[in-house]
Formats: structure tokens, sequence, C-alpha cells
């Protein structure tokens, strides 16, 4: 029987914010923009509230990487039924080239100083897309893991999960301890309402750096510039078909 | 098409030559008669907004003449994206000089063909206004702009515990859903537009900027001077463009409960409804469907509905509050003969007990491919609503004419979900007559023709009705203070 589930959650520039690239194109505006809980980290937390309820793990632990202001991240997280909250400091520029590699270096160090048997973590997050560290967790730590979760269900030491691919849907059954990664229709996570925002004021959250977990985030990547996406050319007009297949001959397209 | 309500906009004949020569002279209003004043006025207003601000695009024109009403489109001359108050007031201090019709655009998903531009003029689209402005959490109130809708507004505050809980059928602008005085499921327990906004920004015909409670104040209740925010509420966009509105919030429901019943007739159901109250339950979604409607979805949803009056049942409160108004509600359902109570707390159970209710408009519409359904909205007080929905069904049946029922029961507000052939000339006509006798009957039992849609372009001669003749020379008089030159959304309300 799972004991401990951790949750990864991340905080994302929010899904309905129009994103606009800095003037100095190395990055993203984010000073005064609206940052919410990445939304399938949300699905994470959801499926592991979801197992507390039915009283199949005892504790729900979610984890954030990042500077003072995860903590809200993690207070919602808190909000939706976690237990407590672990709030990996990383601030500066440590924060702007972490990436998967790094976070799930700190996750497995995590997993094992907190005796988790149980890693859920959204399948990517909206702002870079990665879908690695749920990947990248699981090596490190030599564990199984089932990603694209639309179903999880708990079989006594047995994890057995529904996986959406391409082809359809794959079910694989996993030992634990895992790592599983949440897809869109595993669950639709709750609302935090206000008495358990309240609730949620009081719950701890433990501050540690990623040095005390024997985890160092240098990246070996260097972002050299962000752009726009280029703007979308104005179409062209013809005035017969013949000139249509000239023109997509012109083109190459056909 | 829609011929019956050509009627409301001058009388014409129902004869489908006139009908097309009318529409044709009206609908391409001449942009040539006036068309210097035209060219002027747009030169001015591309100097506010820029060149991408305004349009003079026939199809964009179209887009903005018409709603999800059935009322057929109305395109404005021009069609412009302010995006500022200052703009909007820039704008519309144009117009008046110019003296151009102006109506408000917010996500065109009326009911009532308030956007038809009837004289032409010029359709202020607000949507590009889009930001959520202060938001207050511990006070409970948030203020947006037009271009927010319902839902974009839920979706932000999901993380503060906090919504909006007025909910129409549309995700619509909030400032539409001020200026018709909108409501939703559950109104019964939250209230309608009405009670739930606090200060609105508005720009008057002349440009003049206006704070209906004073600018920034937000207070929860207030005693000073004339309640101008509840003018404004419900006016159509015929007072003034509502550029800001400060809104009320209530907190998310800690947990919530649904259940389902039926019942032999409806005068049990509405009992049962009347009782609820009574009792003190705090119910915050009470929906009514006939037989007819529940045969509509046992049929598109294959589910074995009972076919019998049913009532759908929401519960908001604490996991403890939730189990005590449970019971007591199965102890009415019992006593008014209600049977097959069934109830549910996880979201996925709940959604599958209410299914019938969400695909009743699709379920209407299934009854008869190919055709088209309209929607009518009275309301009275709730001891009159059997009587009114028991010689509704009679009338449908004598008629011919298939119109499921839909209610929210707890107001005493319904909609008889009106699926017809919009080709069939005969059947639009009695309809159309149909609706009518159905407002006066509501008219007659002390309740309103119009319960959350508005007044538009086809109820004018019952608000007359409604409220009568001295209070309608008020109306005219507020109407005329405020907009003499009646620029403001012309031919709608009065």
């Amino acid at each position: 029987m799972a004991a401990r589930v951790l949750v990864g959650v991340k905080r994302v520039i929010d899904y309905a914010v129009k994103v606009r690239v800095k003037p100095d194109n190395t990055g993203v505006v984010t000073d005064g923009v609206k940052h919410s809980m990445n939304p399938f980290c949300e699905i994470a937390v959801e499926e592991a509230v979801k197992l507390k309820e039915k009283q199949l793990v005892k504790e729900v632990v979610a984890v954030s990487c990042g500077p003072q202001q995860v903590q809200e991240t993690i207070r919602t997280a808190l909000a939706m039924g976690a237990d407590r909250g672990i709030h990996v400091e990383v601030s500066g520029k440590d924060y702007d080239a972490l990436g998967p590699l790094q976070v799930s270096k700190i996750m497995a160090a995590l997993a094992k100083k907190e005796e988790a048997n149980l890693i859920i973590l959204g399948k990517q997050a909206i702002d870079d897309d990665c879908n690695q560290t749920g990947q990248m967790t699981a090596a490190l730590l030599d564990w199984p893991q089932g990603t694209f979760a639309s179903e999880v269900v708990l079989e006594g030491d047995k994890l057995k999960v529904v996986r959406e691919v391409d082809g359809g849907l794959e079910t694989v059954k996993l030992d634990m301890p895992a790592v599983v990664t949440a897809d869109l229709r595993l669950n639709t996570p709750r609302y935090a309402t206000l008495p358990n925002i309240m609730k949620a004021k009081k719950k701890k959250i433990s501050v540690v750096k990623p040095g005390d977990l024997g985890v160092d985030v240098a990246s070996r990547l260097e972002v050299l510039r962000v752009e726009e996406p280029p703007q979308r050319k104005a179409g062209v007009k013809v005035e017969t078909v013949e000139d249509l297949v000239s023109k997509l001959k012109e083109g190459g397209r056909i | 098409m829609v011929l019956a309500y050509l009627r409301r906009i001058g009388s014409l004949h129902t004869n489908p030559v006139y009908r097309f020569a009318h529409e044709y002279s009206v609908g391409r209003r001449n942009y040539s008669a006036r068309g210097s004043t035209l060219e002027q006025a747009v030169a001015a207003f591309r100097s506010v907004v820029g060149e991408d601000g305004v349009s003079l695009g026939t199809a964009v024109r179209d887009q903005h003449g018409r709603d999800e009403s059935m009322h057929r489109c109305c395109p404005p001359d021009v069609v412009v994206w302010p995006c500022s108050v200052e703009e909007v007031s820039a704008l519309a201090k144009i117009c008046y000089q110019h003296q151009l019709p102006i109506i408000p655009f917010g996500t065109g998903t009326g009911l009532e063909g308030g956007v038809g531009a009837v004289k032409g003029g010029v359709c202020f689209n607000l949507g590009k206004m889009d930001c959520i402005l202060d938001l207050h959490q511990e006070d409970f109130d948030v203020t947006v702009e037009p271009g927010v809708t319902r839902k974009a507004l839920n979706a932000s505050l999901r993380d503060t515990g906090l919504w909006f809980p007025v909910d129409p059928g549309a995700d619509a602008s909030l400032c539409g859903m001020v200026a018709t005085s909108a409501s939703g499921t559950n109104a019964v327990r939250y209230g309608t537009m009405r009670e739930n906004v606090l200060n609105l920004e508005v720009v008057l015909a002349d440009g003049t900027v206006i704070h209906t409670a004073g600018r920034g104040r937000r207070p929860r209740k207030t005693s000073a001077g004339y309640n101008l925010t509840n003018l404004f509420v419900g006016s159509e966009g015929t007072l003034g463009l509502l550029t800001k509105a400060t809104l009320r919030l209530s907190g998310i429901p800690e947990a919530v409960v649904s259940a389902v019943c039926s019942f032999p007739s409806v005068q049990a159901a509405v009992d049962s409804t009347v009782q609820l109250l009574q009792a003190g339950v705090p119910i915050a979604r009470i929906e009514f469907l006939d037989d007819v409607m529940m045969d509509a979805c046992r049929c598109y949803s294959s589910l074995p509905y009972v076919v019998a009056p049913t009532l759908f049942l929401e519960f908001h409160g604490s996991k403890s509050s939730l189990e005590e108004q449970v019971t007591v509600a199965e102890d009415i359902t019992r006593g008014n003969a209600g049977s097959d109570f069934s109830w549910a707390r996880d979201a996925e159970t709940r959604e599958r007990l209410w299914k019938a209710r969400h695909d009743a408009w699709y379920a209407a519409l299934a009854l008869r491919p190919g055709c088209k359904a309209y929607s009518t909205d009275v309301c009275v007080p709730i001891s009159n609503l059997p009587q009114v929905v028991v010689e509704t069904k009679r009338d449908l049946m004598q008629n011919h004419l298939t119109g499921p029922i839909a209610g929210h029961v707890g107001d005493g507000n319904f909609h008889c979900l009106m699926v017809l052939d919009p080709n069939d000339a005969d059947e639009v006509q009695r309809v159309h007559q149909f609706t009518e006798r159905l407002a006066r009957r509501a008219l007659a039992l002390d309740g309103t023709c119009t319960g959350e849609h508005g007044i538009g372009l086809g109820k004018k001669a019952l608000l007359c009705e409604e409220v009568g003749p001295q209070t309608i020379k008020v109306m005219h008089s507020l109407k005329a203070a405020m907009d003499p030159a009646n620029l403001m959304n012309p031919g709608k309300v009065l």
C-alpha cells in the first residue's frame, strides 16, 4: 500500500495570458504577468488527492522549485487537498536556467529523502512543453513509469495505468514505487474553495536548497535567442484554376 | 424567414414579396443616403482608433447585425473597435456630432435582436477592452471591461475560491449581461444581474463618462442618491455604453450535491418547489423539464428517463449541511408523490444525473432535424406557474406546435423551446402568435413578458402592456433626458 505521494507543481504564466517576447529577445515578459499552476500539474494534484480520499495513500506532498512566489502555487495545491509542501529554493539566473534535468534530479533526491512510493507529475509544462521531467525522474530512480495517464488504478502494490498513445490507449501494469505523468483526460481538477484556502494557510511548507539535496542546478543549456513566430503573411487571390495550379507548381507544392 | 418579427419593426404585410423588398431596402441601409456624413465620421473614427479599428466590410457588418435570436440581420453602416474608455468617449462624441446611431456590441449572443442596427449607424464592438481589473478578494468584488466573458472571469478567479455565479446559457460578455439584466440557473440562490452589480462606468450618447456609484467606489450597500447603477442594468444599450462593471462575487461552494425527481403532474413539481423554499432550504438550482422534454431527452441520449414532469435540484454548502438539505428535500418530494429521487455527490455521477437538463436544447432540436429552435421567456409568481404551464401545454397541443418546456422553476421562469421550420411561413406565423398569447397569459397572471432575455426588438408592445401607459411615459422621459437625439441603440425596448 502506497504511503506517500510526491506531486510536482510548476508555476507558469497563466494559460489565458497573451505571452510577449522581451525587447532584448532573451526570453518572455514575466514581470507583472498573471501566473498560476500548470494545468497538467493541477490534474496531477487532483489525482493524488483522489487517491488520499479513497484512503489508498496516507500523505500527499506538493513540491515546487523556484523563487519565493512558487509558495503561492504550493498553497493552491494545499487548498486542493495536499497535506504539506516542500519549496526547493532556486532563484535568479539559476531559476531562469532551470530545466527538466535539474528538476528530475531534485525530485529523485526528494523521493528518496521523503520515502515516497509514488510520484505524480503533469505530463508537460505549458511554458516549455518539454515533456521530460517525469521520464527523467523515473530513469534516475530506476523506477517504472506510466506517462500520459488517462486512468490510474492502484491494485495492492501494483499500479494499472491506461496511457494515451498515438494509436489509441495502452494499459500497463507497474510495480511500485513508480512515476506517473498526468494527461488531460485523467480527471477534472477541483476548484479551491474559500474554506479550504483558509485551512491551507495553516499547512506546513518546508524550504530546502538544491545543495541540501546534493543536486547541482547548473545548466548545460544556453538560450541564445527567443523570437515571436513569424507574422502570418497575407494570402494571394488568383483568378482561375489554372493560375492556382501554376502557383502551386511554382511553390513546389505539387 | 422571420417575417413575423418584421411586423414589430413596422406594420408590414406577411406577403413574402413585400417582405423581400422591404428587407432589401432596410437591411441594406442606404449608405449613400447620408453618404458624406458617414465618410466624414469614418475619417474621424480612423484618427481615433487607427485603420485597424474601423471596418466597412460587408461581411463584418453582417456579422455585427445579428445575434442568436431569430430576428433577421440588420447590419450597421460601420463597425469600430475602441480599446479604452477614452476612445469610446471620443468615438461617441463623433457620432453625436454627426447624429449617427450607436449600437454597443459585446459577444453577439443576445436572444432578442438587441444588436440589430434598425436605423443603421455605428456598431461599437467593445471586445478589445478585455481586462479584468481590481480584484478585491476580501471584499468579494471585481471590476471587468466589456470584453471579459463570464467563463473567462471564472477561469481567472479559479485559484481565489471566488466565482461569479450568474450563468446564462451563452458565454456572454459580462457587461452585455448587465445590459440585458441576465439571469441563470442559480438565480434562486445567487440572484440575477440586478442584485450583483455594484458600480458601472458608462459613456453616454454625447461622450460624457460617468460612474453610476462614483469612480472606484464599491461598498456592499449604499443609500447615496438615485440608484443609477440599476437604471442601466437591463437598459439594453439604449441609455449608454457600459465600459466597466464592478461585480459582486460569491464563494465557490465547498461541496455540491445534485438530485433528480419525477412527479405525476406539473402541480406536484411546483408544490415541491414552493415547499422547499418555504422550508428555508438554500437550494442553488431548481430546474423543471416537462414530460415532452423528458421524452425528447430519452430519445436523444437513449437513457431510460421516466417520461414525466421532472425536477433537477442542486444543493451547495458544507458537507454536513448538504446531508440535511438533501434529507429535507427528499421528504418534501415524497410528500408530493415524487418518485425515483436519486442524488449524487461526485462530479461524474452528478453530470450523469443532470445530463438531460444539459442536453435539453439539443434534444429539443433533435425532435425535428433541420429545424431551428427559438426560446420563449416568461416569468410569473411561482404560485401561478402550474396554471400558466398547463394552459401553455394545451395551447401547444391545440396548435400542433413543438415546444418542450424547460424552466427555472425556483423563480417562476420557464422557456418553451419552440422547434420550427423557418421556411414554413405558416408555422412561423403560428409560433409568433403563440408567443404573444404566452406573454399575455403571463401578464394576466401578475408576471412579466421576459424573465431574462430582455425586450429587444420584439417585445416593445408587450412592455407597454406590462407596465402600463403612465409608467411607459416615465421610461420615455428618462430616455429623452439621457439621450434626446435617440442615438443609443434606437428601436429597442421603447
